[in-house]
């Protein structure tokens, strides 16, 4: 380890898991159950919630036919989760769950976006609570929707039996089907997001914080390179840009998926 | 930052959320969801039904529109042929009157002109007829006169007188009827 840098940060590399690790922003919470609900984490979770409400509400407070422009920018959000994924994923009676989808798309986008925002620099979701809490509603809302649409025996029957396989390849598809809707969806639902912010965050930490540590370093022919390894955390954050904005769709894509598997008759 | 005392416990950490943790995001997502579905998603629904509205709307005026007018054309069109063939027809009507009136002048013109024909033929034949009867009763004592003072008291013969007086009167009105020379 670098330990006889000065440098505070410097001394953080290389960044592990405990970079991801926030203390209690009010203070005497320190080693408490509520410690987590208090940091800065659970901070930029609450301004997501408030950006977004005071967002839509502002936008949608006096709706026009002919929209204006913030409402408009509000009613193409909207419309990408309603026309892009609901209508063409699910089909027609999709739209009815477009309100979800959407609230899905734009809270982990917003989550998401805290990771390249200046001074946040960290997204809530590389915290797999965050993908869990989601991925727990998306879980809930699918099974609900396939029992109450083909009733509880018939939805479990076409979700884990593989009709038009050979009889003697069931014993093996019924257990994978199984596992893959009742554990492997939700899981890779929240994995997925979770693991894409994580790795986003630490690559952004490598980069950046590596610069310092060239910077710092005794050698000074290793000095330049430090700005080549910054020049790389802003190409990343550009590259996390691209990333962040995919799996919030992608996330949302596959609830849809998941949702129109259960509105379906046929497996 | 800072470095976890348990940092040892590595990798499965990250697997493991704080309950606290979930449970913020459960009240966070909640309360977004609740918000943008209850009400703002549904007014934005609201708001591209009317939209459809106003725009289907707005077809069906134009069509209603569209077929007014064409109606209208039609009866313009209607009522201007309809003035043609009334203009054509009291054209003719005052072409007719105008022959008529101008066949009456000219009978009322023929007949006055015969009438007055009439009248003057007949005046001068009666006025002829007066002259004539005149003529002959003066003639005859014109002429008794006359002869009698030309041969004087030697008329004793009446008879022969008389038969010589007709004769000369005959005479004188074959003379008046072949023209005097």
């Amino acid at each position: 380890m670098l330990t006889e840098s000065p440098m505070v940060l410097a001394s953080e590399f290389p960044p592990g898991p405990e970079s991801f690790d926030y203390r209690s922003l009010i203070p005497g919470l320190e080693g408490t159950f509520w410690e987590p609900a208090f940091t800065k984490i659970a901070l930029l979770t609450w301004l997501t919630v408030a950006i977004l409400i005071i967002f839509f509400l502002v936008a949608y407070r006096k709706p026009q036919i002919v929209p204006t422009k913030v409402q408009w920018i509000a009613e193409s959000i909207y419309g990408i989760a309603r026309d892009n994924i609901a209508r063409d994923v699910i089909g027609k009676e999709g739209v009815r769950f477009a309100p979800y989808l959407a609230t899905l798309f734009v809270f982990i986008l917003m989550n998401n976006l805290w990771g390249i925002i200046p001074l946040a620099q960290i997204s809530p979701n590389s915290h797999i609570a965050f993908p869990i809490v989601l991925a727990g509603f998306t879980y809930v809302l699918y099974i609900a929707v396939g029992v109450r649409k083909q009733g509880a025996l018939t939805y479990a029957k076409n979700s884990i039996w593989v009709s038009g396989a050979p009889l003697w390849v069931q014993p093996i598809l019924v257990p994978i089907e199984f596992f893959q809707v009742i554990i492997l969806r939700p899981a890779t639902l929240a994995i997925r997001l979770f693991a894409n912010m994580f790795a986003g965050h630490m690559i952004l930490l490598v980069f950046t914080l590596g610069g310092v540590v060239l910077f710092e370093s005794a050698t000074v022919a290793l000095k330049p390179v430090a700005f080549l390894s910054w020049g790389m955390a802003i190409v990343m954050t550009l590259f996390e840009l691209f990333i962040l904005a995919l799996q919030a769709y992608v996330f949302t894509l596959l609830t849809a998926t998941y949702l129109q598997s259960s509105v379906s008759e046929a497996h | 930052m800072y470095t976890a005392a348990e940092e040892g416990s590595g990798g499965a950490q990250l697997l493991l959320p704080p309950l606290a943790e979930i449970i913020v995001g459960l009240i966070a997502f909640g309360v977004v969801l609740f918000v943008l579905a209850k009400f703002v998603f549904p007014r934005m629904e609201h708001m591209f039904q009317a939209r459809v509205d106003a725009i289907e709307g707005g077809i069906a005026r134009a069509e209603a529109a569209q077929a007014e007018a064409n109606q209208l054309l039609e009866q313009y069109r209607a009522q201007l042929a309809e003035a043609r063939t009334e203009a054509a027809r009291i054209r003719d009507e005052a072409r007719a009157d105008a022959e008529n009136i101008r066949q009456d002048v000219l009978a009322k013109a023929r007949e006055e002109s015969d009438r007055i024909i009439a009248s003057g033929t007949s005046q001068l034949a009666a006025q002829r007829e007066s002259i004539v009867r005149g003529l002959r009763a003066e003639v005859g004592t014109l002429a008794v006169d006359l002869a009698g003072r030309i041969v004087g008291e030697s008329l004793a013969d009446e008879a022969r007188s008389r038969g010589t007086v007709d004769r000369f009167i005959t005479e004188l009105g074959a003379g008046t009827g072949t023209g005097r020379r």
